[in-house]
């Protein structure tokens, strides 16, 4: 069943919940989930903006494609779509996205 | 000496059987994916054992289970970004950067999903249908609260169906094609029954929940609300194109949104293999005989990245890869492996039936592309709109890759894969009377994927790197 709070399909033995941090503030998730599926549960829709126009920008394709869930770990810049979340990981937007958590 | 026989790349179906038919011949296979496991998007892997899924996981756990029991070398986690004329791999793993060499290559890298830009198209909140479906069955994680599935082909079912069976609520669906679309579906789906009654069962929980379905509807538009994201949905002829009629508005955390599919197909571009244009077959594709092999000498394709015919039809173009592949490289149990060709080429031939009549309801439709507004951004990468599009056509562009150098559309991190299609498309309509052939496409380029300086040098320290002596002045 539905867990409305998270987003996640629950059921019996789930992976346990950890938390991460994106640009300070706390972030659960579960054990082998994306950085971007992670976030975007929890209603962080907005990653990035655009070089140009610095409008808005969000994951979109999912599968390391659209390029725009692009974040920073750790000090490097990754695809939060093709990086599993770990217990205390700091993630930053990109230093170019002119936005505010 | 190559380190390998033959080095495959995907690990979908096509790209498995591709590789398990090959290691079974006798030769020496690698495999490379991306992703953390095989299966591809059809069937892959949930994150946790215990993600609720129905339909598409067994075939995922067979192929799984069959890859670990061969002998084939499996790269999983690794990004392939560069291919050579003479079959090295280039690719960032794990472990850092790392390459090897083949005698022959199989390029099984599916598709890209298309989305054709409608106003408010880069909207966070709003995520392609093949994203949505990851969320589902691999994350276990709603789209939305409330959730708009917009489009065209089987995959609004899909998406639909699943977020009610996970206790999401679907505020409508808006489907491009017609009933009579779906009806001229009905001869090639009685060839595949159980998929039939997958999607009968799709739909029928859609009705159960109450959720309206919007036949020959488009979304075309998408603003930020105070609740959530406000689309706007408008009728739509057979050709795409929104017709004057009643628009309906629909509220929704999430607006999950796809207009089909197209081959993958930079490595074959890259290598310079002999391709061609098929709009049913989602886009430009390898020219390539029915086992696969291309216009290069020992390099093949298979699976929807040689043109969009469904995962049933993958899995045996990928084992017909294989056998080709083992064929001409002359292995050693060659003999009793080129009887199988006939009847693998039957059962591809029954099983693309079913999906080419999907890919029919998923091809890119030329009104659809017509109605992009003048101020829509196409590129997203470089925020390119469709006037700047048609005004470097009425400047002289005459194909995309003058485009892309005079408008940067396609220039950007993604690389095109994201509009190429459509800016192509529109480039064809303006300038070709709406022939794609010499609107062109993108010239593939190494890095294959954007990559970092310290991905592609790997950890190393200074005091290891050797200087030389100074030369005696």
């Amino acid at each position: 069943m539905l867990n409305q709070k998270t987003m996640r399909i629950d059921n019996a033995g789930r992976g346990a919940t950890i938390g991460f941090f994106f640009d300070g503030l706390t972030i659960p998730a579960r054990i082998g989930e994306s950085v971007a599926a992670a976030l975007f549960a929890s209603g962080t829709k907005t990653l990035r903006t655009s070089p140009r126009e610095l409008m808005p920008r969000g994951m979109f394709c999912l599968m390391g494609s659209c390029q725009e869930c692009l974040v920073m770990v750790d000090g490097r810049r990754v695809l939060a779509c093709r990086t599993t979340v770990a217990d205390g990981m700091r993630v930053e937007k990109v230093p170019e996205a002119r936005i505010d958590a | 000496m190559p380190d390998f026989d033959v080095l495959v790349l995907g690990g979908g179906p096509a790209g498995v059987n591709a590789a398990l038919a090959a290691s079974a011949a006798g030769l020496k296979v690698a495999l490379f994916d991306e992703n953390t496991a095989a299966g591809g998007q059809v069937y892959r892997a949930p994150i946790d054992a215990s993600v609720p899924l129905t339909g598409g996981r067994q075939p995922g756990d067979a192929l799984r289970h069959e890859l670990a029991q061969s002998a084939v070398a499996t790269y999983f986690n690794h990004v392939v970004w560069a291919v050579t004329t003479d079959y090295r791999v280039d690719a960032s793993g794990p472990a850092g950067p790392m390459h090897c060499t083949g005698r022959a290559l199989i390029v099984a890298t599916g598709t890209t999903e298309r989305v054709v830009p409608f106003d408010g198209w880069t909207t966070p909140g709003v995520i392609g249908l093949a994203a949505a479906t990851i969320l589902l069955k691999s994350q276990g994680i709603l789209p939305g609260r409330s959730t708009l599935v917009a489009g065209c082909g089987p995959l609004l079912a899909a998406v639909a169906a699943k977020t009610l069976e996970g206790g999401g609520k679907v505020e409508a669906i808006a489907d491009m094609a017609g009933l009579g679309d779906w009806g001229r579906t009905l001869p090639a789906m009685v060839s595949r029954p159980d998929l039939m009654l997958e999607g009968f069962h799709w739909w029928r929980e859609i009705r159960r929940a109450g959720v309206p379905i919007l036949s020959r509807h488009t979304i075309v538009k998408v603003e930020q609300a105070r609740d959530g994201l406000l689309a706007t949905l408008a009728p739509c002829d057979a050709a795409g194109r929104p017709v004057a009629g009643k628009r309906r508005s629909v509220v929704a955390d999430c607006i999950a949104v796809g207009h089909g599919l197209t081959p993958s197909t930079e490595i074959t571009r890259l290598l310079r293999a002999e391709h061609r244009y098929s709009r049913q077959a989602g886009g430009w594709i390898a020219v390539a005989d029915q086992d696969g092999r291309t216009s290069r000498p020992r390099l093949y394709v298979a699976g929807d990245g040689a043109g969009i015919a469904g995962a049933a039809a993958a899995s045996h173009h990928g084992t017909l890869a294989g056998l080709a592949c083992a064929i001409d490289l002359d292995a050693t149990e060659t003999t009793q492996f080129r009887s199988r060709v006939p009847a693998v080429r039957q059962l591809h031939v029954k099983a693309a039936r079913f999906g080419r009549a999907m890919a029919q309801l998923m091809a890119l439709r030329p009104g659809h592309v017509d109605s992009v507004g003048p101020q829509t951004i196409v590129c997203r990468c470089e925020d390119v709109t469709r006037a700047e599009i048609d005004a470097a056509c009425d400047a002289g562009a005459h194909d995309v890759n003058q485009l892309k150098a005079w408008t940067r559309c396609g220039m950007g991190p993604c690389q095109g894969r994201t509009c190429a299609d459509v800016a192509a498309e529109l480039l064809a309509a303006r300038v070709h009377g709406g022939l794609r052939e010499p609107a062109g496409c993108f010239s593939a380029r190494t890095p294959l994927r954007p990559m970092t300086v310290e991905a592609l040098t790997g950890d190393f320290s200074y005091d290891d790197i050797p200087i030389p002596k100074a030369a005696p002045l």
